[in-house]
């Protein structure tokens, strides 16, 4: 018999996404002050409030110290030896069409197989292929991203956003933030802060002063956007920090289902990661929002990966508005990131579902927070953790009902699953209630990938590794059917290549 | 077809196993009986090669090969086929998921092409009728939240699904009730064939009217004290294993 054959041992992490692209760049010097915000803020065309605003960000977080409450350990960041700004050097101010996109920076995408030909796309010939086992309904062709528009932002700049042409006809507007701030600077100035403030906390304002892109949206009134939206995250440059900021707006009876990517060079320094994302849901609106996040998560050693340090909060502000919350967290070296709800418009609902899976010496410190504030808000929390090798993760939420949440309901469900013994799973769940006639529910649950499963599947001949997969993949179930189709599947490949490894 | 000699296995340095001889020729169908504690479970885990159990001494031959040296889902994909005692829940894996996936590994491993959705839909279905489950059965994960008995159904279900050369049951009549049990050796006996054979473990000799054995032999204290036919089993029913001077206090070791 092999010597090892426990469940651990057959979860290992093979990073896909972790090439390095070489391309030429305008980055700058490393360091933090008020004159690098103005160089931003200049070479980016802004108005000036923005700037304005920007520098206030700035003066705030100064003020501020970071924060240490999280269950994580890591050496703090020093934010003077990183760059601000890092973007593919180019002739023109900005490519217009794809053909003005350097070739190689096309290459980098589609290795990580976001297509950013609109044809090409609609063919599904990027695509991510063959969809794993989902049940027993016939697969069929098509890739994963067959009815998605897509922003690519590289380093700290968008590249390219694709399908705005067809977005434009239904009144949508999908762009760069940087573009949002020429072209629709009302909307973004409406916007921007209103739910995320400029003071919130440390990273979020440091993000405030300096960020860089990110995605802007905006669904106007009863409109249902006709394809998904999504963004694609990469980092590529060295020593610098990505710092986006995305703002989602669905106006009166609107809605839009969103998909976040994310990926980074296998580098043996960390790297920052620290974005803000606002979602503005107004009277019957609603914002699906998910994230797979794979993120760079170190070596087995520990050394390396990203910190991905996140503010993400929607605000369900008009009447019967909805915003839902998913994520697949597979990434960093270091997670911190609570995508919170404030439920304030009456009948509103929050969601957050969550699979967040560490390995090797991951440290996940991840949750959400629902606060209502409406009357019969409804707020439902499904977490699954999972952790292998020596990894250590929390799951931390908060449900707060306030005096005016008459009615208001919250359903909390948090499992962790556990492979070996050398990982922790932690849960903190905080309510405060100051409505008696609110209720919560609360269910939490901690089980193994046990020696008898694994038993149990390679003796119906299913090999051990397949067999992890599945009995995580199963786990995660609740979660992955809230994705996006398309990206359920992607999801369930990427926890499967996230516990690829060979026996011993 | 399985030929085991003195086979001895320990778990944490507990002798449980001390020397069974046993062999099982192609189309035959075996029973073991005996108390309880006295080894069975572990003889069919020891079988499959459950890393628990450390083989001690002795060897087992399969179809001439050597079976301990193969690991738990080689030993599958030859032909050895458990249904457990306590089969365990997979939440969240439907069992038609589950399904497909075994046996897909197992036509892989034949060369044969996969089953496309709707074929292996079909089959599914018919073999979860042949043991009474409802097709509603495929969508759930695999035994999440099954009665005992249903558990025992999806065992025999997938042994139908697998069709494996060698078929162990470990009391999987335990916990069915009368039809289930005529249902459960309904479907053994559809897969009875020249060239398969099973090993029945049981307590009681009613199963043993409906699937008939070739060989009886009674386990007790690791060792296989008597070995006979079919009157072997109902003479026990009769008598107890007191008749075959067993004191079943000691009888577990
Ligand atoms: N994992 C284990 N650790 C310790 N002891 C074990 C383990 N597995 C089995 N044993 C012991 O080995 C002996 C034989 O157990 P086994 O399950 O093979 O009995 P059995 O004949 O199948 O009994 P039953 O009729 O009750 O199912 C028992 O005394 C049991 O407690
Ligand atoms: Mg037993």
């Amino acid at each position: 018999m092999a010597e090892s054959n426990k469940p651990e041992d057959f979860v290992k992490h093979e990073y896909e996404a972790g090439f390095v692209t070489d391309i030429e760049s305008d980055t700058f010097e490393p360091g933090l002050n008020e004159d690098v915000i103005k160089r931003l803020s200049q070479i980016k065309g802004e108005p000036e409030w923005m700037l304005e605003w920007r520098l206030e960000a700035y003066r705030q977080f100064q003020e501020m110290t970071e924060p240490n409450w999280q269950k994580v350990n890591f050496e703090p960041v020093d934010l003077q030896s990183i760059s601000y700004y890092s973007a593919p050097k180019k002739d023109s101010d900005k490519p217009q069409s794809l053909d003005e996109v350097d070739p190689e920076l096309l290459r980098t995408y589609e290795k990580l197989g976001i297509p950013l030909h609109e044809q090409k796309a609609l063919a599904g010939v990027a695509g991510a292929g063959t969809p794993a086992e989902s049940e027993a309904e016939s697969t069929g062709g098509g890739g994963a991203y067959s009815n998605v528009a897509v922003d690519a932002v590289f380093d700290s700049v968008s590249v390219v956003t694709t399908f705005k042409e067809k977005l434009a006809e239904a009144g949508v507007i999908f762009c760069s933030i940087s573009e949002a701030l020429q072209e629709h600077p009302e909307l973004v100035k409406q916007y921007l802060g209103s739910v995320v403030p400029r003071g919130d906390n440390y990273f979020a304002s440091l993000n405030s002063a300096v960020f860089s892109d990110g995605s802007f949206v905006y669904v106007p009134k009863g409109v249902k956007c006709p394809m998904e939206l999504s963004t694609y995250f990469r980092i590529n440059a060295e020593n610098t920090g990505q710092f986006e900021r995305t703002l989602i707006i669905a106006d009166e009876g609107a809605s839009v289902s969103y998909l976040e990517g994310c990926t980074a060079p296998q580098r043996d320094e960390n790297q920052l990661h620290a974005a803000v994302v606002e979602l503005v849901a107004l009277d019957d609106a609603e914002i699906k929002y998910s994230t797979v996040q794979n993120w760079y998560p170190g070596d087995e050693n520990g050394n390396g990966g990203i910190f991905n340090f996140v503010t993400k909060r929607g605000m369900a502000r008009g009447k019967n508005s909805k915003i839902s919350w998913t994520q697949v967290e597979t990434g960093s070296a270091v997670t911190w990131k609570y995508p919170s709800c404030v439920l304030k418009g009456d009948n509103s609902v929050g969601e957050f579902y969550s699979v967040a899976l560490t390995n090797n010496y991951q440290q996940a410190d991840t949750g959400t927070k629902m606060i209502h504030l409406g009357k019969n808000t409804r707020s439902t929390i499904i977490a699954k953790g999972i952790s292998a090798g020596h990894s250590d993760q929390s799951y931390r939420g908060l449900v707060k009902f306030q005096p005016t949440a008459e009615g208001a309901r919250n359903f909390t469900q948090c499992d962790s699953l556990l492979i070996g013994d050398k990982c922790g799973a932690h849960t903190f769940p905080y309510i405060e209630n100051k409505n008696s006639s609110a209720t919560v529910e609360h269910e939490a649950t901690t089980s193994k990938v046990s020696d008898e499963q694994m038993l149990f599947c390679r003796q119906r001949g299913i090999d051990p590794e397949q067999a992890v997969s599945m009995i995580v993949n199963g786990f995660c179930k609740e979660v992955f059917k809230e994705l996006p189709m398309e990206f359920a599947v992607e999801a369930g490949k990427l926890l499967e290549v996230s516990l690829e490894g060979s026996v011993g | 077809m399985l030929t085991i000699k003195n086979l001895h296995a320990s778990v944490e340095g507990t002798p449980i196993l001390k020397g069974i001889n046993l062999e099982i020729k192609p189309g035959e169908v075996h029973a073991v009986m005996g108390p309880n504690g006295s080894g069975k479970s572990t003889l069919a885990q020891v079988l499959v090669g459950h890393e628990a159990f450390e083989v001690t001494e002795g060897e087992i031959l399969f179809d001439g090969q050597n079976l301990l040296e193969l690991e738990v889902e080689e030993r599958a994909l030859a032909g050895l086929f458990l249904a457990f005692q306590y089969p365990v829940e997979i939440p969240g894996v439907s069992n038609l998921q589950f399904l497909r996936t075994a046996l897909n590994t197992l036509r892989k491993h034949h060369g044969q092409d996969e089953l496309d959705a709707p074929s292996f839909m079909k089959l599914a279905k018919e073999k979860a009728k042949q043991v009474d489950l409802s097709p509603d059965f495929l969508k759930r994960g695999v035994n999440e939240g099954f009665s005992g008995g249903e558990k025992k159904r999806n065992e025999i279900m997938q042994m139908l699904m697998m069709e494996p050369r060698l078929g162990i049951l470990d009391e999987t009549d335990s916990g069915l009730d009368i039809d289930a049990l005529k249902t459960i050796a309904n479907g053994v006996n559809t897969l009875r064939a020249d060239n398969r054979s099973f090993l029945v473990v049981t307590h009681y000799q009613r199963l043993l009217n409906h699937i008939v054995p070739d060989v009886v032999h009674v386990l007790a204290n690791g060792q296989i004290i008597k070995t006979g036919d079919k009157q072997l089993a109902m003479e026990l029913e009769e008598h107890g294993y007191g008749w075959l001077g067993i004191n079943e206090a000691e009888a577990a070791g």
